[in-house]
Order: structure tokens, then sequence, then C-alpha cells
């Protein structure tokens, strides 16, 4: 079991009065609350601040946490003998148990905590995790694995954390922020209370050729010169294989070309659209007869494509 | 280590739910659902208000309006407030998320 020392996370003096405790949490909870802040890190900070907070603002659970001593943050330890014999456990058993957990656990043993001895159903902890994967993934409905430490209460009602690992099928057409919902896959309850769930929350990680915008994708369309002014048929990748595309003669830059249906899938069975956004591309060392012919062109053409830009200049 | 194949329940706009079930898995009381729906930051998907069903994707909102409750002690109306701010907020992210992928690559990096 790794100690926290909750008064180093809320910033706080161990002599910190209630008043304090309460400030020190307000104030960071408005920092890093996963459904406020932005900041790197954040949610895993929050759980911190929100642990240590529920630790300290409890009478009795502040009294059996300051029991422990002080400790440098991080360091592996077993509780004192007293709490192992009131838990019946050997000291490896705690290796996989959380402080606030055991604190919880002997602050309701003690009476204080809502478990206390009345016995009454209490349901399991809830979590949320993300769950990053690919367009190709959303795109298919992939499945993919996620492993997570899940509560679970030992015969003494202690909770230890189970390694354990759950296959999910990613429904085709999920999209970024949404959740899905594993009923009763989060922690086990206490007398007869339901299991908790865990919620994924899909994360769609950055593609290397697509942009999405809501079902839509945007692909960057590198055409030659010549093919802007010529059209012509080229090859587009698309998630679901490489398509041809008509070029129309005269496509200027930033010319989008939709590719209808070759978008993502909906959760009603619609399909978005890929739009090729036109990039006029050069050779940056073109050969002789390339310079050549180009030079040629240069001599006999009379588009000028600054006319507009010229246009009030004085001569 | 073994590996379950679950089931997930997909909270989107498409699929429906009753006020009992959002009740269950919020830890919302009926009160405070129908408080949500009368400040428009919940939205049934019918207009029965003995008999209300939302669609799924409202179980992530009363889960959110149910930490926002617990973990700053809000009451009603602040809780309406950060909602209903929060709302805009991911409008305007997902606006500019929107954008961003349509234009030029050079563009988005700034």
């Amino acid at each position: 079991m790794k100690y926290i020392d909750y008064y180093q996370v809320l910033g706080l003096a161990r002599d910190a009065t209630q008043a304090d405790i309460k400030k020190a949490y307000r104030k960071l909870a408005h920092q890093y609350h996963p459904d406020v802040s932005k900041e790197a890190g954040a949610e895993d900070k929050f759980k911190q601040v929100a642990e240590a907070y529920a630790t300290l603002k409890d009478p009795e659970k502040r009294a059996a946490y300051d029991a422990l001593g002080t400790r440098p943050a991080g360091e592996d330890f077993v509780p004192p003998r007293e709490w192992r014999e009131h838990f019946h456990e050997a000291p490896q058993d705690f290796e996989d148990v959380d402080l606030a957990d055991l604190l919880a656990a002997f602050a309701a043993a003690q009476g204080g905590g809502r478990r206390g001895r009345t016995g009454q159903p209490l349901h399991g902890q809830d979590f949320e995790m993300v769950l990053p994967v690919s367009l190709e993934q959303v795109y298919s409905g992939a499945e993919t694995d996620i492993s997570v430490a899940v509560p679970d209460y030992d015969a003494q009602g202690l909770l230890h954390r189970v390694p354990r690992t759950f296959r999910v099928r990613i429904p085709k057409g999920a999209a970024e922020g949404q959740r899905l919902r594993l009923p009763g896959k989060g922690g086990s309850g206490l007398h007869g209370g339901r299991p908790g769930d865990l919620y994924l929350v899909i994360q769609i990680s950055p593609h290397k050729l697509y942009r999405l915008d809501k079902q839509d994708l945007y692909l960057d369309l590198p055409l030659s010169p010549w093919e802007a002014v010529l059209g012509g048929t080229v090859q587009v990748p698309t998630l679901g294989g490489p398509v041809e595309m008509t070029i129309p003669p005269g496509t200027v830059a930033d010319r989008k070309l939709r590719l209808a249906k070759r978008g993502m899938p909906g959760a009603n069975g619609t399909q978005g659209d890929l739009y090729a956004a036109v990039r006029i591309d050069v050779p940056r060392t073109p050969t002789e007869q390339e310079r050549e012919l180009f030079s040629q062109l240069a001599a006999v053409s009379g588009y000028d494509p600054r006319a507009q830009l010229n246009a009030g200049k004085q001569p | 280590m073994t590996i379950r194949t679950v089931e997930a329940v997909w909270l989107n706009t498409s699929d429906i739910c009753s006020l009992e079930h959002i009740i269950e898995v919020s830890g919302l009381a009926r009160d405070d659902i129908l408080d949500l729906v009368e400040t428009g930051i919940l939205t049934p998907s019918n207009d029965d208000p003995g008999n209300y069903f939302f669609h799924t994707e409202c179980v992530v909102v009363a889960r959110t309006a149910r930490r926002l409750r617990d973990d700053f002690e809000l009451d009603a109306h602040g809780l309406a407030l950060a909602m209903k701010l929060l709302d805009r907020i991911q409008g305007l992210e997902s606006e500019l998320a929107s954008l961003r992928s349509r234009v030029h690559p050079f563009v988005r990096r700034g």
C-alpha cells in the first residue's frame, strides 16, 4: 500500500482547521475538476484532491489517518498491527488496497461511515475511463480490450483493487466524447447493493490522413498543376478502400470535392461524406524537360493569377 | 488474465431510456431530474410529463449534474447555471473543432 500525504495534496499544514480544509478543496476543485478543467492530468489530480478531502473532512477518518504518522509520500507501508488484526488480514493482503478504501472501511467499522453496522445495501462505485480508439475501429465497429483495477470487497468488508480486462465492441459510428456504459462492471456492491457501472469515454485518435467533423471526413488531396488545369481521374483513399475520383478541369486550390457517403457511419444508419480538399503541389526539383515545358508555357500563357490583386496599381 | 467479452450500452441520441433508469444510474432524485427538465438542461424525447423518456445520452448529462452538485456543493440554481455554461462551452468547442477540420493543416497548426 502506498502512503499518500493528504495534507500535502491539499497544500495544508497538519494542524489545518476544517474551514481551511474546505477552502483548500474548493480552490483545487475549481482548478482541476474534470468537468470544468482542460489542464493536462486534471482528472488524476482531482481524484487525489477529492480523496484527500473525503478523508480529512471526516473527523474519524482524519484521526485514523493521523494515527498512521507522517511518512514520505509514495512510500510503501503496511498498516499497524491492530489494523491488520481488525481486518484479519496478513501484511501482504494490503498490497492491492488503496489507503482511502482502508480508511473508509476503518471509519465504517467504528460506526461512523455510511456502511456502518446497519448492513444497509450500498451500491458499488461507478468508474469512468477514456477509451482511445482509431477512426478505422469506429468505422467498422471493431472490438477492443480495456483493463481496469476494479474495487472488490473481501469477507472483512475491505476493498481490494482487482485487475480485470474487458473486451467491448465499439459501436459503428460512435462519436468523440460519447460514452459506453458497461452495466455492473464497476466496483462491487455491499450488503446486496448493485454493482457499479464502468463508463468508457470514446476518444478518437487523430488520423494521419483524415480530419473528422461530426460524420464527415476531410482529406487533403494534392494535385499537380496539370491535373488541376486539365482535370482527370485520381485514386483517393477512403476508410472503405480506395475509390476513383473525377477531377473537373480548372480545379482551383482549396476546392472541396465531395465523395457522398464515404464518411463515418452514424447511430441511425446514416453515413457522412468525404471531402477531398484540393492542394496544388509542384515538382520541387523539375527535370530539364519539365523546366523547358514550363518555360514554354510561361512564354505563351496570358494568364495572370494576380490580375485582381494589381488592378488598382498605378503604372 | 481472463478477458471477458461484455455488452456495452451506447449512450447516444438515438436510443431511449426511462426516467427511472436515469434516476438509477445518475444517483439524482426524481425532483432533481424534473428540475433539470424545467431549466432545459435535460430534454425528454416525449411530451408526457407523467411518463418521460429520454435519449440515453441524457445519462451522461444527469451524471455530470450529479458530480457538479456533489463536488461543488451547488444548489439547484447554481447547478442549472453551471450546466448551461458547460453546454455552451461544449458547443463552442465542437464548432471550433469543426472549423479546424476544414482548414489547411498549416493554418490548424497556427
